[in-house]
Order: structure tokens, then sequence, then C-alpha cells
């Protein structure tokens, strides 16, 4: 008779399922400030346990503490909560938009809005960025034309990319903004690739990458990791921590067991965990990373633990795997009532001023709506050229494919 | 008295160099002594002996190069025990290892892969107008020389041009294609990789983007099933979905096809795999010439290049144009052998196959056209249209399996070009439909042969 249990199968599970009360105040936060900020050139074997504090500058009062204060400008500050706003407004028209079948698709950052934003703002304009779905303020924060993200979103005549992409997979050379992939996460070893192509060039050009927690898993971030390690890449590698995978938390993607900025660690790269609710916090981390990077001392791991206040895109109901009210008990509170909360106190913002701002930008992007809306809508009678369908498989267009299109008659 | 033969020390090896004697005449040896080493097509090995005996004669002295498998190298004689000479002396010729018998099966089968004769030298002639000028010079070159030779040329030409893959560095690569670049470049431009296809490739891919013009070699194409999505999903498709805005120059390329006795994971042709993907182009060359020009081409190119070597065309030597400004255009086929009464089509290796069987069929009456068709996607189907229209037939040759092959595709072409100057249905040569197995005997009949080619050319000659 043996005297050990039979084996059984484990299977992890969320803590709050629909119906249930979420409550998250074993939630391990740090206090704001009290994380350590190491000199840039340290050895990623020193700071381990970066991997698992959680790096805060915005206390509950809304002041920036602590060593990974940036001390900021206030017109950087102004620029990020616009830009911050500015996503999120335009994620709601766009949204709104779906639902009225002017597109057929689309995915909103509400809550992550600081991740894509003080990245942007921290790092240098001309640096190379391989965004995931859920970074357009990345674009915002880069000024790209909001009317162009429409136009494609629309997929009308003046889409840039020509009918060939998903709504929301933007693409900007100019914008350093690289062609979103729909396969999750193969743009974590390009960057990787890009990043070694920059140093071999002598050139000053810093990347960044991101990746979702759920995607943590695939081969290309490890593969990153490695490579990066190996050849000391000048690059940032974020794990965008939102909580969620769709309707899989961040547990089966193994986020149980660990954090996932300690996924660096056995790689020998350093790994922060910082609050990406909190733009001081993610505007510093990034800029550690970023003067770590432009010194050749290699790549930093960055986990932005945030939460997905939506539902992943259009085609998503969030209640049906998670407590409605889940997203307003979650600790870490909005990024952009944070910011205006810290510059209030700092006395340079005013409720009024807010409110002004946020009319103004709902103005801004209902008229940049309408002048979209002129180019065509999804469904309506203005498309894209169909002349350009063979365009662009190839440098040049080869006899097979000028063939084909004669053959449509176009 | 008993003949030491030249072992093949691998499954590959047709010839090798004698590099080093350790035994003199009149040594005694024992079974297991290293008597000499020898350098083959990829490392260099200790030959080891079988017998017991005292080394009476050295027949091939040191340092000779060139010396065919099973060519006589010395001879021993095994007085000290008669019995056990007698019994080595008809036994099958001595492999490296007389534990090895994998290997030793290998030698006298290996060759039926290898089978295609030493491949008729193709003439100048036969060449499109605007190649043949430059085999007015040549030098005899291997394939692997050839590929070696073009990326040398195009890094020396544009330094944003470098090679990386596993091996390919410190090891001149797994089949010594990269032989002497890190001499040559450095290890920033000849870079040695982590273990990863997946990894590497987007790594490529990511470097390509940002303006360098990454050669990506796999040790086989075989291990590029993990880069398959980095290939496809994003070197091939990203100047179309970025509105045009970011292209991908890269060049992904290592050995594609059988080898022999590597079994059903490393024996694959992926050339249909690849030539279904819009924004690819495929390549396949089967002369050295070809190679160096195609692969130049490649490097050249601004798109994304899949180039398919083969392991077992590596050492075959040809003529090279000398000229580093030769370039084979991508997208044209080239007649290997003109003939006038059926076209056969061939890439890679199975073009020494097709002109091998176009020998035989000469004897039979049958004046065959081979068309080497050098570039799989975009196909020449110009070059294959007009010589169907003077033969009136054609056979398809390919080493991969048949469903939704090259071959479905010349059929396809055939239907849709030159149905009405067809005498006979199209028909089709390639490698029968299970997993490769291992075998000798299997592996032979599994794999497409130079009598099928002759079958099928006579079928659709009503011959």
């Amino acid at each position: 008779m043996k005297n050990t249990p039979a084996l059984s199968l484990y299977i992890p599970e969320p803590k709050y399922r629909p119906g249930d009360t979420p409550d998250f105040s074993d939630l391990n936060v740090s206090a704001a400030g009290v994380v350590r900020r190491p000199d840039v050139a340290v050895n990623s074997s020193e700071i381990h346990d970066l991997a698992f504090t959680l790096i805060r500058v915005l206390d509950d009062k809304g002041d920036a503490v602590g060593p990974w204060d940036p001390k900021l400008d206030v017109d950087t500050l102004k620029r990020g909560l616009r830009a911050m706003l500015l996503t999120r407004i335009f994620d709601d028209r766009m949204f709104r938009a779906q639902r009225q079948g002017k597109t057929s698709f689309y995915m909103k950052s509400l809550g992550e809005e600081a991740v894509a934003v003080a990245q942007a703002l921290a790092l240098d304009r001309d640096d190379m960025c391989f965004p995931t779905y859920r970074q357009q303020g990345l674009l915002i924060a880069r000024d790209y034309p909001l009317v162009m993200m429409m136009n494609q979103i629309y997929s009308n005549e003046q889409d840039p990319l020509k009918g060939r992409q998903l709504p929301i997979m933007y693409s900007s050379k100019e914008h350093g903004f690289f062609s979103i992939s729909g396969n999750l996460g193969t743009q974590f070893s390009q960057a990787v690739g890009w990043a070694m192509a920059s140093a071999y060039k002598g050139d000053d050009r810093i990347c960044a990458a991101w990746i979702g927690d759920g995607s943590t898993a695939e081969g290309d971030f490890h593969h990153a990791l490695t490579f990066g390690s190996v050849y000391r890449a000048p690059v940032l590698l974020n794990v965008v921590n939102n909580q969620w995978a769709i309707s899989s938390y961040q547990g089966i993607a193994g986020g149980d067991r660990s954090t996932f900025a300690s996924r660096a660690i056995g790689y020998g790269i350093p790994g922060l965990r910082v609050d990406g609710n909190d733009f001081l916090a993610v505007y510093a981390a990034t800029q550690w990373a970023a003067d770590r990077a432009r010194m050749n001392l290699g790549p930093t791991v960055l986990e932005l633990f945030t939460y997905r206040a939506e539902g992943h895109s259009t085609s998503d109901d969030p209640t049906q795997y998670r407590p409605a009210d889940e997203p307003g008990a979650w600790p870490l509170g909005d990024p952009v009532n944070r910011l205006t909360k810290h510059l209030i106190a700092r006395g340079v913002w005013s409720d009024d001023e807010h409110k002004a701002l946020v009319d103004e930008l709902t103005e801004y992007v209902k008229a940049v709506g309408k002048e979209a809306e002129k180019n065509g809508t999804l469904g309506n009678s203005k498309l894209p050229s169909v002349k350009t369908m063979f365009e662009d498989v190839y440098k040049e267009v080869p006899p097979h494919l000028r063939k084909q299109r004669q053959e449509l008659g176009v | 008295m008993t003949d030491i033969l030249m072992p093949a020390l691998s499954p590959t090896m047709t010839e090798g160099k004698l590099s080093k004697w350790l035994k003199k005449e009149g040594d005694t040896i024992t079974a297991g002594d290293v008597i000499a080493e020898i350098e083959t097509d990829k490392a260099t090995m200790e030959v080891e002996a079988v017998d017991e005996g005292t080394l009476t004669k050295i027949l091939v002295a040191e340092g000779t190069e060139g010396v065919a498998v099973n060519t006589p190298i010395a001879q021993l004689n095994g007085a000290a025990n008669g019995a056990a000479n007698g019994k080595a002396a008809a036994a099958p010729p001595p492999a490296a290892k007389s534990d090895d018998a994998p290997k030793a099966d290998a030698k006298s089968e290996a060759k039926a892969p290898a089978a295609a004769p030493v491949p008729p030298k193709p003439e100048a002639k036969s060449f499109p107008a605007e190649e043949a000028k430059f085999y007015e010079t040549t030098a005899s070159k291997t394939v692997r020389e050839a590929l070696r030779d073009a990326m040398a040329e195009e890094m020396r030409r544009d330094e944003t041009v470098f090679l990386m893959g596993e091996e390919v560095a410190e090891y001149n690569g797994a089949y010594k294609v990269s032989q002497g670049l890190l001499d040559e470049f450095g290890a920033e431009r000849v870079i040695d990789t982590p273990i990863t296809e997946q990894g590497f490739a987007g790594l490529g891919v990511g470097a390509a983007f940002n303006g360098l013009k990454p050669i990506v070699e796999f040790m086989t194409w075989n291990f590029a099933m993990q880069a398959i999505d980095q290939i496809v999903n994003s070197a091939a498709k990203t100047q179309y979905m970025s509105g045009g805005q970011m292209g991908c120059s890269i060049v992904f390329r290592g050995p594609n096809g059988v080898a022999s006795r590597v079994g059903a994971q490393h024996s694959q042709d992926y050339a249909s795999w690849y030539a279904h993907v819009p924004g690819l182009y495929v390549l396949a060359p089967y002369t050295a010439a070809d190679a160096k020009g195609l692969l130049k081409a490649a490097i050249r190119d601004p798109n994304p290049v899949v180039f398919l070597e083969h392991e077992l065309m590596y050492g075959t030597a040809f003529d090279v144009p000398v000229d580093e400004n030769f370039i084979v255009p991508i997208g044209k086929a080239r007649i290997a052998r003109p003939g006038k009464d059926v076209t056969i089509t061939a890439y890679s290796r199975m073009v020494g196959l097709a002109l091998a069987a176009a020998e035989q069929l000469a004897k039979d009456g049958i004046d065959a056209e081979v068309i080497d068709l050098r570039t799989i996607r975009p196909l020449d189907v110009e070059t294959i249209t007009n010589s169907v229209k003077k033969t009136n037939r054609l056979v398809s040759c390919e080493e991969g399996w048949p469903f939704a092959g090259i071959g479905s595709e010349m059929a396809a072409i055939a239907m849709e070009n030159f149905f009405d100057d067809l005498d006979a249905p199209v028909a089709r040569v390639y490698g029968v439909d299970v997993p490769l197995p291992y075998a000798a005997n299997l592996e032979k009949l599994a794999l497409p042969q130079v009598e099928h080619i002759v079958e099928a050319a006579k079928k659709v000659s009503y011959r």
C-alpha cells in the first residue's frame, strides 16, 4: 500500500469570477518611493530584488516621492496628460464607431494609457518601437495624424495601408512604429535584431518592444531574451502585464509562480517591475533602461504592472469571465486620474482646466472623425483602390502579378 | 594480403584527401589503431584499422587529394592470424569503424540517392544569351565553394551584408559553406547564433527592417520549420501590410531535400511549401555557377528570398564564370540540354538525374530537352511553354511529395497555357507519399530515380 496521495491535476484559476466581490487588499504593492534606484551601470545580479517589488513614484496624495521621481517639467507632464486623454477619447469614439458598423473591429487601451504615452515621451523621437496592438498611445504621443488612424480603421480610400491590414494594426516608418503583427510575439525577436543592426551600424538609435503577459509564453519572448542577453542588444523588452489575455488571467501564463520581470533573471538581464498606472514611474524606469541601452550596457526587461479595464476587443464581453466591477476595484487606480491629481497637487492644474481640455479633445476627435468619414467608412462606397492590390507584394510588380491584375481588369 | 580501402566517413562522402599517414610501412597494427587522417567533405577524421597485421605497402601517398571512396590505399599482411585474415579479406569493404554498421551499410547503398552520375558539364551555348558571355573564362568550383564565393564577393561589395546562423563562424558552417568568411569579415559580420531557428530568423527579419541585408543560414531547411512563421508571416508580408513602407531584404539559405540516411525529419523538400507564399522568391539551383549567380542576385534583391541548396550537391564541381559581375537573373529557367521529343523539368539535384535520364533516352532514340528551373517562384512559364510547344510532352521531376507539389503546379500550368499543344498527359516524377524511411533499401525505393524519369518520358512518348 502506497502512502502517497493519488496525483491530482492543477488548473490555475483567477481569484474572482462573475458574481464574486473582488478584493485586492492582499495584493503585494510597494509603497510609493520605497524602492531603491540603482545606478544604470549596475550589474544585473545585484538588482534581483527589483524584479519582485513595484517601482512607484506617485503616492495616494498625488505627490511624487522617492528616488525614481524623474522630476519632469510641467510642460512634459501636461503633454503626457494630453496624449493619454486624447488616446482615451479617441478609443471611446472608435469603439462606438464599431458599434455603429463603421468598422469591423477595435481594441481600446483603457487603463493602460500611461504605458505607451510615458514610454513614448521617455524614449527619443527616433527610437524604434515594436509594439503590440494596445500601444496606440505611442503613435498619438508621437503626433501621428489621428485622421490617418481613422482612415485605416474605417477602411476607406485614404487608408494609408491601402486596405491591407486590420483596422488597428498601424504601421508608420516615419513615426518609428513597426507594423503590428497579428501573430503574437514575433516583434520581440525582431526588435532585438533591429537593435543589433543599430549597434552594428554605430547608430545612436535604440529600440523598444512590447508584449503582453499572455504572450510571454511564446517562444519569441524567450528567444528575444536569449539573443538580447548574448549580444547585449540596445533594446527595452516591455511586458505589459494587464492581468488578462482575453479571458485567460495572467496565472495561465505563469504569473502566479513568479513575476514576469523575474523572467529576466535567468538570462542575466536587469528586470524591473513598475507600476504601469503611474506615469512618472513608467517614465523613470523607461529612461533608466534607455540610458543603459545607449551606454552599450544591454537590454532591460520592464514589467509594466497594469490592468486591462476594458474587454480585449470589440468582440469580447469581459463580464462573462470576471466580475463586472473588478476594474473599479483595482488598487493601483487610473493612470489619467493619478497624473491629473499630481498636477493639481503641484498647483499647476485645476478641475476647470481639466474639463476644458477634455471638452477640447472631444471636439477635436469628433471633428477629425467627420473629416475621416468624408473619405468613407466600412461598407460604404468609398473603398481602397483596387489597383494597388498587386503592389508591394514584391518591390517591383512581377510579370505574373501584372497578368493577374490584367485578368481582373483593374 | 588485405587491401585497406578509402573509407566513407560520412554518408555523403564520395572522395577525400588522405592528409596524413600515422603508420609507416613495416608497422604492426592492431584493430582500432588510428592509421591515417582523412579530410572529408565536412571535417578531418581518423581512420581506424579493422584488421590486425603488418602494414606492408602504402599505395596512396599522404597529401593526395580526391581519393575516391573504396580505392585501395594500403596493403596489410595479416600473417599472424591467417584465419581472421582470410575472413577479413572476404568481408565487405571495411568501413571507418568495424562497429559502425549503419555507415558500412550506407557506403554500399548511399549511392542510391546520390546516384546522379557525374553530371555532364553544361555547355555555355545552353545558357541564356546574357549569361553565355560570362562562360568564356571559367574555373572549376564545387557548389560549396561557389556559394562561399558569392557571399564573400557580396560582403566585400556591400558592408550591410552579413551572415548569421548556427556554426557559421568558428566552425565555418556545418557543411563548410562559410569557409574562411569569419577570418575575412570578422565576428560582427559572421555571427554564430544560439540554437533557435525561430529566434535568429526573427533577429534577421528585424535587422533587415533596419536596413541591413542578412543572410540567414539554416543548418538545414528541416530545422527552419520552427522559423516558418517569421519567414511567412513577417518577412514575406510586412512590405505589403505596411502599405509599402517597410520591406525586408533578406536571404534565408541552407540545404534542402534528401541527404543520405538522415531519416524522415531531415530529408524534406520545401520547394512547394515556400513557393506557395506571395512575397517570397524561391530559388533552387543545380550547378555551381547558378548557385553563385543566383545567390548574388538574391543578396542584392530587395525582397525576401528562400534559397534552397542541396547537401548532396555541395561537393560537386562545375565550371563557374570568374567574372564577379556574373549574376543569374531571378525568374529565368535554363535549358540544360536541348532536345525536341520531350520536355523534362527539374530543379536542384534532380536536374542531374534528368540529364542522366536524357542520356539513356537518347540511346532509345528519344531526344529529351531538360529544363533546369533554377527559380521556383516566380516560375519561368515562358521557357516551359516554348519548350512544350516544340516537344508536345512534359515530365516534371522533384524529390518532394506529390500532393500540391511542384509537379501539380506544372500540370496546372500545362492546362492553362499549352493544353492544346500536349500530345500526352503531363507526367510527374516525385518522392513516394510517405515520410522518408531510414533503411537504405526503403530510402532508395521512396526516392525518385533516373529510371523513373526514363519510364515517365517513355510513357508520355507512348514508347
